[in-house]
């Protein structure tokens, strides 16, 4: 049940999004080409930079940093929704401790990531 | 892969989901008109209050101009991702969505129908019912990063690209706050369907604490009592997912004039706009799930509800539907009581800067949700002792 569903309505829905972008070129209004209307918007000026932009790099170290952490998040998951289990079972101690110990890695891992500035945005 | 055991059960499970995403698409314009009342409630001002009634028929009005409006591609646009990416925003809002338990089920007896009979059914108030909810959930929504990159690097302009830059380095920031504030959730309940963690809050307040039961009747068992640090990072990091206001730096109109979908216009920004209501309303419901019962009725178990009906209808099947109507309704009124306040925190709080929201997700939010984790697991340990 549950994959056929998540099938059916992603083609669904990207059949209806087609079908409103066709409608809205067919419906909307008859298209005056200049190439100065047709230039990316800027203001009203004339574009500085035609080619790609340069962005700056904080944005690939957060990326990376954020891989690195939802990994770390996704990790907990398991042990969430066993942890319970494990103390109903009498492992509770254990798996606790060793949960511990990894979130003690998890914020060492945060303060030397705030210590070595790399999440200072300026 | 199949949706259900035979024609009948597949029609109606298929119908179900479309019916979500129509509502999803049908609740954005009533949206749209409450946020533009709503907003000129707050500021004194009188609103959209011309067409029809109350100004509801501005809704139409908005429908036939955005139709008729002159489709727009800047020459530098890479034509297939420009087009491709207001569809992929319909799909990660709507996706999620279904998979949220709007109600219980409802059971349906044998009938004769075109000379043959049909077996009892069960049918969910939700599009599917995935056992790892969350998880589905969470993985699904943050695929709209990939649309925002595919608006802003599709247009071919500056400020687009820098926009979306800019919300998908957001939104994946505070994707690490919203996952953390959920583990202790997650640990309360002991499991991540949706359903399960609905029936877990049902009746007034108990819970066992070392050997002693502790019961509070004058509250309801629901989960903001029980987590009440991971409520208030969940509810902050959703706005940031959504990229409403106070996070909204896509679209600072002052730097970026609209951020990824400055060259949107037309139905094509309306379907952005539908995506962005998309994911409102997915973390409305998660947050009335998670927190405040989901579809239950504060002091009230399902089974009392069930008992109930059983007396006022004269069929199981009618006694079913009525519960799942109830509930139902319920579900409703906690799901806009948290959309009215995305509204009126939007009309309230200023913008923040980009990197005090930067500090605020990785270095206030982040190690917040890690105490909260720490605290669940400790006590929860303890409790056991």
């Amino acid at each position: 049940m549950p994959l056929g569903g998540v099938i059916f309505i992603v083609i669904f829905i990207a059949i209806f999004g087609a079908f409103l972008v066709w409608l809205s070129i067919k419906t909307g209004g008859k298209v005056h080409y200049h190439p100065v209307k047709y230039e990316p918007y800027e203001c009203g000026l004339p574009a500085m930079e035609k080619k790609d932009t340069k962005v700056s790099v904080k944005f690939y170290l957060t990326a990376i940093l954020f891989i690195l952490f939802d990994i770390e998040i996704i990790f907990m998951y398991p042990w969430a929704t066993t942890f319970r289990d494990f103390i109903s079972s009498g492992q509770g101690g254990l798996v606790f401790g060793s949960m511990m110990f990894f979130l003690i890695v998890f914020i060492f891992g945060l303060f030397w990531e705030v210590k070595s500035k790399a999440l200072e945005w300026d | 892969m199949n949706m259900g055991k035979d024609a009948f059960e597949i029609i109606v499970n298929g119908l179900k989901l479309v019916i979500i995403f129509l509502m999803i698409v049908q609740l954005v314009p009533i949206l749209v008109w409450v946020e533009r009342r709503g907003s000129a409630f707050i500021q004194n001002r009188l609103g959209p209050n011309r067409v029809g009634p109350l100004g509801l028929m501005q809704l139409l009005a908005d429908a036939v101009k955005f139709l008729t409006k002159e489709s727009f591609v800047p020459d530098t646009a890479k034509p297939v991702l420009y087009y491709a990416a207001p569809i992929f925003a319909l799909i990660p809002g709507a996706v999620a969505f279904a998979a949220i338990p709007l109600s219980t089920a409802f059971t349906v007896g044998t009938f004769e129908l075109f000379g043959s009979s049909w077996g009892p059914y069960t049918f969910l108030v939700q599009g599917y019912d995935i056992g790892i909810g969350i998880v589905f959930i969470l993985g699904v929504s943050s695929l709209a990063a990939y649309t925002l990159l595919m608006a802003g690097w599709g247009s071919g302009n500056k400020y687009s690209l820098m926009g979306a830059l800019r919300a998908s380095a957001q939104t994946i920031s505070y994707e690490l706050a919203l996952g953390l504030s959920i583990v202790g959730v997650i640990i309360m309940y002991n499991t991540f369907n949706l359903t399960d963690m609905t029936m877990a809050q049902q009746g007034p307040l108990h819970f066992s604490f070392m050997g002693y039961t502790v019961a509070a009747s004058w509250l309801p068992n629901w989960g903001i009592f029980y987590q009440p640090l991971g409520a208030l990072l969940f509810f902050t990091a959703t706005f940031a997912e959504s990229n409403r206001l106070p996070f909204d730096l896509a679209e600072g109109e002052a730097e970026l004039v609209a951020g990824f979908h400055t060259e949107y216009g037309g139905f094509k920004f309306n379907m952005f706009f539908i995506g962005e209501y998309g994911h409102m309303m997915v973390a409305a419901s998660l947050m009335s799930i998670f927190f405040f019962g989901g579809f239950g009725i504060p002091f009230v178990t399902v089974d009392q509800v069930h008992q109930w009906a059983v007396t006022v209808t004269s069929t199981p099947n009618w006694a079913s539907a009525l519960v799942a109507l109830i509930h139902f309704l319920v579900f409703n009124v906690k799901f806009f009581a948290f959309l009215w306040i995305f509204i009126w925190v939007r009309w309230t709080l200023p913008r923040f800067r980009y990197d005090q929201l930067m500090d605020l997700g990785w270095k206030t939010m982040l190690p917040w949700a890690l105490v909260n984790t720490i605290l669940t697991a400790t006590v929860v340990y303890i409790a056991s002792l």
